[in-house]
Formats: structure tokens, C-alpha cells, sequence
């Protein structure tokens, strides 16, 4: 039972309350529905940075200590100096000095120059901090701290040319680096592709055609069209085509001319194993697969060349459960394979299977 | 007349090593053009204009080969002898608690192309297109793009945050539960999505062998969810000053996309949870996404945790260094999101063997992020002439559309073609329009005219004409 006074007590806590939620029932017609955020958690979520640096949160790093950051985190990926092609495009390579100074990259004009870097895209350096801060490193995106955030960012753009060796980039001096973006007057809005009035051309498009329906343009000749040895290259096309309806799938192991309509039995790629099944589950848990295709290099070996390697070793069981766990160096090629943290027991699954054959 | 293609591939049938890039590697592409300056080009042009000369093949009646001939013994032997299954006691109820399909129906699935990304977390794979029906997608094979990988998020757990890049932009920052967002009303509706870099692959030339490859980083489904500017509404949004919006993932990589306010204020955004009578599949942001019709998909920004109310546009990752189109002049196009006007015909297509002559209906879809499908327009003779396709309705905004028209092979070569005009008049460009304008090093938003060569033997060849 209630006193008087705690129950006055509560009654204008009562009264509190309900006032406040009169407040929000103006602003909603959805009562009950939706709370205000905290400001503690808009910080902890709003961590976008826009081209005029809104949102860019106070800090420093050097060239210096970004190279030591991007060699321990970002290297096996992206390559020492960023001019990996194995993992991910290129990240730097393909500016000039004299890009810095008119901001237009010079190679994009050329359609010979083979490849786009992302140095010679970016014309933010804001996206460049925020693609880092948000997004890297690959297997750990939000792991690094704002001050080697600028550091990877710094050290980048030293790649490229962009900021001396010395330098040491942070909030105060960023816009001066966004002035020396190589690509920053790289951009154009002026098409019809965005669907609002505040940029763009309204919407125009920048492409007119007609619908001619008699006598049109001039005789067809084919231009371009898949040569025979590529006929194979994703696979058979006949195991990609439904095995009843109005057209069969064309038996590219065979040159063309087959019409025979292909069976139930014959449909379909052999079902996987359960243990197949769960050591492949077991490499993705674990992100080997990041680095290891089950079939195809990636930055290490792919699993099934692992397993063809040490097929005829007696210790393989044992040699690869550590090396899963310990991980490795100059076996494979440059880029050395780091510890990994996973239970023993998991280790020793995907080391079974592997020393089993690594079947599907 | 045997094709000049069949005498050329003894020998080439074996499998390929994978190009680490593109799918034709600089080589391939060299082999291409040399063996069209050889005159293997002139030789089909040859070959397809005695087609022409023969006579317009689109519907034309013609007697054709039986394709289902009654056999020796006076009648087909799955007329005459009962199966077992109309002779014996069929499956229980619920043997499987979420049915899958048809142990016959394993070929259709959906695809990578090989060599095209050098990672599988951030990939990509393609709808079978040649194998659906109508104008929906089944869920489970709606095409992926993954920028650092999937999640299948518990949606207790999930939580969409309302924010303004300042304090004026949005009175009041809130916070949504799924519980919350799912007791709001909803609307369902049926778009497609369509990824930026759908037919990315053939801006310079062939590269991929069937419409998954070309097309299928398209699919349709219906939607249900709560339109973002209801929610905008409650946390007090300055429409005036906020002309932009920021979404942003859960996920890994965090997506961010800027979008337009006119799409939220006209009711057109909303964020989704279901799709096709269920949930979103977690390949598709389960349990919440954002639906932005009419633009590419990567706007749809799955696993949606945060929306920003802003006043200026974001430069993001996703819209300064990747989802910039390449003009000849060296600029990237920057904030391109519509997806234009584009068809392709899904059958009969690339990779597919027509057995015989006769009736076939060339079916395919079409599209326009500007709106509805207003007419499509099939050529049978590589765009001289063009008869006008059947629509199935309903034809529905920013929504795939189903086209038809009954065709007639008469064992020639042939040169399909679509073309679909959309409700603004906008006509869906030939490549040598679409280049002219775009050159060939765009990467993104290649909507051209997709052409298809049946060839004598029925099998059918993806082409590109000059």
C-alpha cells in the first residue's frame, strides 16, 4: 500500500511523464512509435565525411606512421605500394605531377591507358578518409583509430605523389591536400542520370534515338561476338538452361550442332558432400576464404591446390593444422599468410579435409 | 549452308583459362577483330542477307518439322503405359517445411562469371533471366552484389537511426526498432532493381555468352515496407533546407548513398522488410533495405541502419571512386542514377539451341527508371524492320514488363532485336547511338539494344552489330 506521500510522489512523476508524452503525441501521428535518439548514439553511428569535411573528427597522422600501419594492415591486399592488381584494382598509379596542378588526371582521356586506379578517379579526398575510416581494412572494417586513419591517408597520397614524406596530415591542414587532388576537377553532374532539381541537367536525357519501323538504318553486320575458344569459358551452357521448354541449352563442350535434348539424369552438377559442405562452411567462418578461393588463388593458394601439394605427405594432417593456426611464410609466394585465431578443433576439420582431397 | 562458325571450332572445345579481368582478355579481343578483318563478319552479313532476301521471317506461317513426331509403335509410350506416379500413392503434406523447387530445375541458379571479380565477398552474381517467367523474381534467385560480404542479421537487434548533418535539418533524431517499423502502415509494390553496371560487361564488345551474364544483375519483386518520408514526417525534417539524404548499411562495408529528396518527398522511397510475400533474404539486406525505384541498385542500401538528413550531396565511396561513369572526354559522371530505358529478349537467347523450325514466342522484359514501358518493338532482321511486341499487363511504374510476339523460324539465320520506348518517349538506343555519345569506357549504365544471332545450327549467339 501506497503512503500519501509516495503516492503524491508518484503522481507527479505520473504527471511528468504523461506531459511529456503529450509532447510527442503533437509531433507523431503514430503514438508510441519511434523514441528521440541519444546524442551518444547519433556519435556512435554518424560517422559519415562529406566533401566540405562536416563530420571529419579531429586528429593527425603522418606518412611515416601510416606506412607502418598500411604494411601490417592493408599490404597483403592492396601490395607495398599500392599497385596490386591481384586482390583488388590498383590503388595508386597512372597521375602526374602535372595532374596535381590542373586537377584533371590526363590519362583518363586516353582509352589505351589500361587501367582506372582509384587515385586517378577520387576527386574527394574527404571519400578517401571516409572509404577508410568506414570500410577497411577488408576482413576488419572500423578497426583502425581516427589518427591511422589519417596516417593510411596520408601515406596513400604520398604513393601518388600528392603529399611529401614529411608530411603529417589532419584536420587542420586537409583542405590543403583536397587542393591538390590530381582528379578533384575530374567530375561532372551535367547529365540526366540523378532524379532531383538540385543537381544535374533536370533530367535530360543525353542519348536520343527514334523508333524507326520500315527500312531502317542500313544492312546489320555482326561487329563483335564470342570467339570459338571462348565458347566453354562460364562453363557448360547446357547445365545453365532449364532441361524442358522451348529451347535446350547449347552443349558448349561440343562444337554447335547438337539437338539432342539433354535428360533428367543427365542435368545438374553432382550433389556436394556433407563434409565438403560443412569444411567449406568452416573456411568462411573463419574468412580463410577472403584470401583462399576454394579452386582459385586469391591472395594465397586456393584450398584444392593446398590439398594437391601435400597429397602424398604422411605428416600433412598435422603440418597443416598448425600452419592454419600459425600461419606462414614463403611457402606460396611473397605475401607471408598472418596467425589466425580459430579453435583447434576447427583447424584440424579443414586441415582433415584438405588432407582427405578437399572434395566438394 | 553450313555457318562459318561451326567449320572454325574443331579443336577449341576445351576448357578455357579463366582472364584475370574481364572476361576477353586483351589477346581474345585482338582474335576477335583480326578474324572479323579476315572476313568471318562479311561471311555471316553474307549468310544473313540471303536471310533477308528470303523473305521477313516474323510470323510468317510457314510449314515446320514436327517436333513431337508420333512414334513407330502407333503412340507415345507416356500416353500409352501409366507412370508410376498415376499409379502409385504420391508424398505427404509438409515433407519439406519450406518447399524448394522441382529436383529437375537444378540448372536454374544463379551465377558468377568467371574472372569477373577477384574476390567472392565483394562479387556479384546474375538471375538465370532465360529461365523466368513473367515479371517476378523468385527470391532465392534474385541477383546479388555484396561489397564486403552478407550477413544474416538478427532482427531483434536491428535498429534505423533518423539523424540531420546538423541539428536544424531534423528537429528530432530517432530511433526505430523492426518491431516499431513493421506496426507502422505499409505499402507493397512491385519494382525492379536494377545493378548500375548491369551489361557492364559489353560496352566494347561481346563478352559474355547468355542473358545472365548481359542482364541478369536485374530482378522484380514486390516490396513491402513504410515510406521514408512518413518517417522523415515524425522526426521533423527541414524538406526545404534538406535536399539530400544519406543511407547508410550495417554491414561491413557500411554502404552510404546520397538520394534525391524528390524521390522521398513524392512517396516513391520506403523501406522495405518484405519482398515477395516474405522477408527480405539476408542476400538482399535482411531484415531492412532502403527501395529507391527507378535507380541502380546500389542506392537500395541493404542491412539500412542510419538515413541523414543533409544540405549538400556526400562524395561517398560509392559515388566518387566506384559508380562513376567514364566519358570520352576523360570526366567521370558523377551522382548517375536512373536507370534508363532497356529490354532484352530472354528467349529464345544467348547459350540456346532452338531443336527445330516453326512457332517459337519471343518473350523478354522491359524497363525504365523514368517510369512505365509504353511500347516494345521486336526485329527479327537486325533492326531494319520492326513489328510491335504484346505488353502483359499490368504494366506498372519503374516495374519490369513482360513482352511478347509470336515468330515463325524458318531455319535461317536470324538477328533478334528489342527496343522498348518508355512513357516519356525516351527510345532505347542502338550500342552505335549509346557509343557515339558515351564512347565505350563507362562502365556503368549500358542500356543499348541487345541482339541475338540465331544461327542455321539453332543455336543462338550473343552478337553485336556495328
Amino acid at each position: 500500500m501506497f503512503s500519501c506521500r509516495e503516492l503524491r510522489a508518484w503522481g507527479l512523476a505520473a504527471v511528468a511523464l504523461l506531459t511529456a508524452g503529450a509532447v510527442w503525441a503533437q509531433s507523431t501521428a503514430f503514438p508510441g512509435i519511434g523514441r528521440p535518439a541519444t546524442p551518444k548514439e547519433v556519435q556512435a553511428w554518424d560517422i559519415d565525411v562529406r566533401p566540405d569535411f562536416k563530420g571529419l573528427p579531429k586528429g593527425a597522422g603522418s606518412v611515416a606512421r601510416g606506412q607502418v600501419v598500411w604494411e601490417a594492415q592493408c599490404a597483403s591486399c592492396h601490395g607495398v605500394f599500392g599497385e596490386s592488381n591481384e586482390v583488388f584494382s590498383p590503388l595508386v598509379g597512372g597521375t602526374t605531377a602535372d595532374d596535381i596542378k590542373t586537377g584533371r588526371v590526363a590519362r583518363l582521356r586516353d582509352p589505351g591507358f589500361p587501367g582506372r586506379t582509384t587515385l586517378m578517379k577520387v576527386p574527394t579526398v574527404s571519400t578517401l578518409w571516409d572509404y577508410i575510416n568506414r570500410a577497411m581494412p577488408w576482413n576488419a572494417p572500423k578497426s583502425l583509430s581516427t589518427d591511422d586513419v589519417y596516417a593510411v591517408t596520408a601515406f596513400l597520397l604520398n604513393l601518388g605523389g600528392v603529399v611529401p614524406d614529411n608530411f603529417t596530415m589532419s584536420d587542420a591542414n586537409i583542405a590543403e591536400v583536397q587542393a591538390r587532388m590530381p582528379n578533384r576537377n575530374g567530375m561532372t553532374t551535367d547529365h540526366g542520370l540523378w532524379s532531383g532539381r538540385s543537381m544535374g541537367n533536370g533530367g535530360k536525357p543525353d542519348v536520343r534515338a527514334t523508333a524507326c519501323m520500315t527500312n531502317c538504318a542500313t544492312e546489320p553486320k555482326v561487329a563483335s561476338y564470342l570467339p570459338d575458344f571462348a565458347r566453354n569459358a562460364h562453363g557448360n551452357l547446357s547445365e545453365q538452361q532449364r532441361l524442358v521448354g522451348a529451347q535446350i541449352g547449347a552443349d558448349t563442350t561440343r562444337p554447335p550442332g547438337n539437338r539432342v535434348r539433354p535428360t533428367a539424369a543427365a542435368g545438374g552438377a553432382p550433389a556436394p558432400s556433407a563434409a565438403g559442405q560443412a569444411a567449406v562452411a568452416l573456411a568462411r567462418q573463419h574468412n580463410c576464404l577472403a584470401c583462399h578461393g576454394v579452386d582459385n588463388k586469391i591472395v594465397g593458394p586456393g584450398l584444392r591446390e593446398v590439398a594437391r601439394k601435400y597429397a602424398g605427405r604422411e605428416d600433412a594432417l598435422a603440418y597443416l593444422t598448425t600452419k592454419i593456426k600459425a600461419g606462414s611464410a614463403g611457402v606460396w609466394g611473397a605475401i607471408p599468410m598472418p596467425e589466425q585465431t580459430l579453435p583447434d578443433a576447427d583447424a584440424r576439420a579443414i586441415a582433415k579435409w584438405l588432407t582427405d582431397g578437399a572434395r566438394p | 549452308m553450313p555457318e562459318q562458325a561451326d567449320s572454325l571450332s574443331p579443336g577449341s572445345s576445351g576448357r578455357l583459362l579463366k582472364a584475370p579481368e574481364s572476361f576477353l582478355d586483351a589477346e581474345g579481343v585482338r582474335t576477335v577483330f583480326r578474324e572479323a578483318r579476315e572476313g568471318r563478319r562479311d561471311f555471316i552479313r553474307t549468310a544473313f542477307a540471303s536471310a533477308v532476301a528470303a523473305g521477313g521471317t516474323l510470323a510468317a506461317g510457314k510449314a515446320a518439322a514436327q517436333a513431337n513426331p508420333v512414334p513407330a509403335e502407333g503412340g507415345d509410350p507416356n500416353i500409352l503405359k501409366n507412370p508410376e506416379h498415376t499409379t502409385g500413392l504420391g508424398q505427404s503434406v509438409v515433407t519439406d517445411g519450406y518447399g524448394k523447387p522441382s529436383q529437375y530445375e537444378k540448372n536454374v541458379q544463379r551465377r558468377q562469371s568467371p574472372g569477373l571479380t577477384q574476390t567472392n565477398q565483394a562479387s556479384v552474381s546474375f538471375a538465370p533471366l532465360q529461365s523466368l517467367f513473367g515479371i517476378v523474381t523468385p527470391s532465392g534467385l534474385h541477383f546479388e552484389r555484396h561489397h564486403q560480404g552478407w550477413w544474416d542479421i538478427d532482427p531483434s537487434k536491428h535498429r534505423l537511426m533518423l539523424n540531420g548533418s546538423d541539428d536544424k535539418l531534423l528537429k528530432r533524431p530517432m530511433v526505430f526498432t523492426m518491431d516499431e517499423l513493421m506496426r507502422l502502415p505499409s505499402v507493397s509494390r512491385f519494382h525492379f532493381i536494377e545493378c548500375g553496371a548491369n551489361s557492364g560487361m559489353e560496352w566494347g564488345n561481346v563478352a559474355v555468352p547468355t542473358c545472365q551474364y548481359s542482364h541478369g544483375m536485374i530482378s522484380c519483386s514486390e516490396f513491402t515496407g513504410v515510406p521514408l518520408k512518413v518517417l522523415l514526417d515524425m522526426a521533423g525534417a527541414d524538406y526545404k533546407r534538406g535536399r539530400y539524404v544519406l543511407a547508410e548499411g550495417a554491414d561491413g562495408s557500411s554502404m552510404t548513398r546520397t538520394i534525391p529528396m524528390e524521390l522521398i518527398e513524392n512517396g516513391e522511397v520506403f523501406v522495405a522488410y518484405g519482398q515477395n510475400g516474405e522477408m527480405l533474404r539476408p542476400e538482399n539486406g535482411y531484415p531492412l533495405r532502403l527501395v529507391v525505384p527507378g535507380v541502380q541498385g546500389v542506392s537500395w542500401v541493404k542491412y539500412l541502419r542510419r538515413i541523414e538528413v543533409g544540405d549538400k550531396p556526400y562524395a561517398t565511396k560509392d559515388e566518387a571512386i566506384h559508380y562513376v561513369d567514364l566519358m570520352p572526354d576523360g570526366l567521370h559522371r558523377q551522382y548517375s542514377g536512373i536507370q534508363e530505358c532497356k529490354s532484352v529478349i530472354t528467349t529464345p537467347s544467348g547459350g540456346q539451341v532452338l531443336l527445330d523450325q516453326g512457332f517459337y514466342s519471343v518473350s523478354g522484359l522491359a524497363w525504365s527508371g523514368r517510369g512505365k514501358v509504353r511500347r516494345v518493338d521486336v526485329s527479327a532482321d537486325g533492326g531494319r524492320s520492326w513489328r510491335q511486341a504484346t505488353l502483359q499487363g499490368p504494366v506498372m511504374d519503374k516495374c519490369l514488363t513482360r513482352f511478347s510476339l509470336p515468330w515463325v523460324w524458318d531455319g535461317k539465320p536470324a538477328l533478334l532485336q528489342s527496343r522498348a520506348t518508355d512513357d516519356t518517349g525516351y527510345v532505347q538506343p542502338s550500342f552505335k547511338q549509346l557509343r557515339a555519345v558515351r564512347g565505350t569506357r563507362s562502365i556503368y549504365h549500358n542500356n543499348a539494344i541487345q541482339t541475338w544471332l540465331v544461327s542455321e545450327s539453332g543455336e543462338v549467339k550473343n552478337v553485336q552489330l556495328s
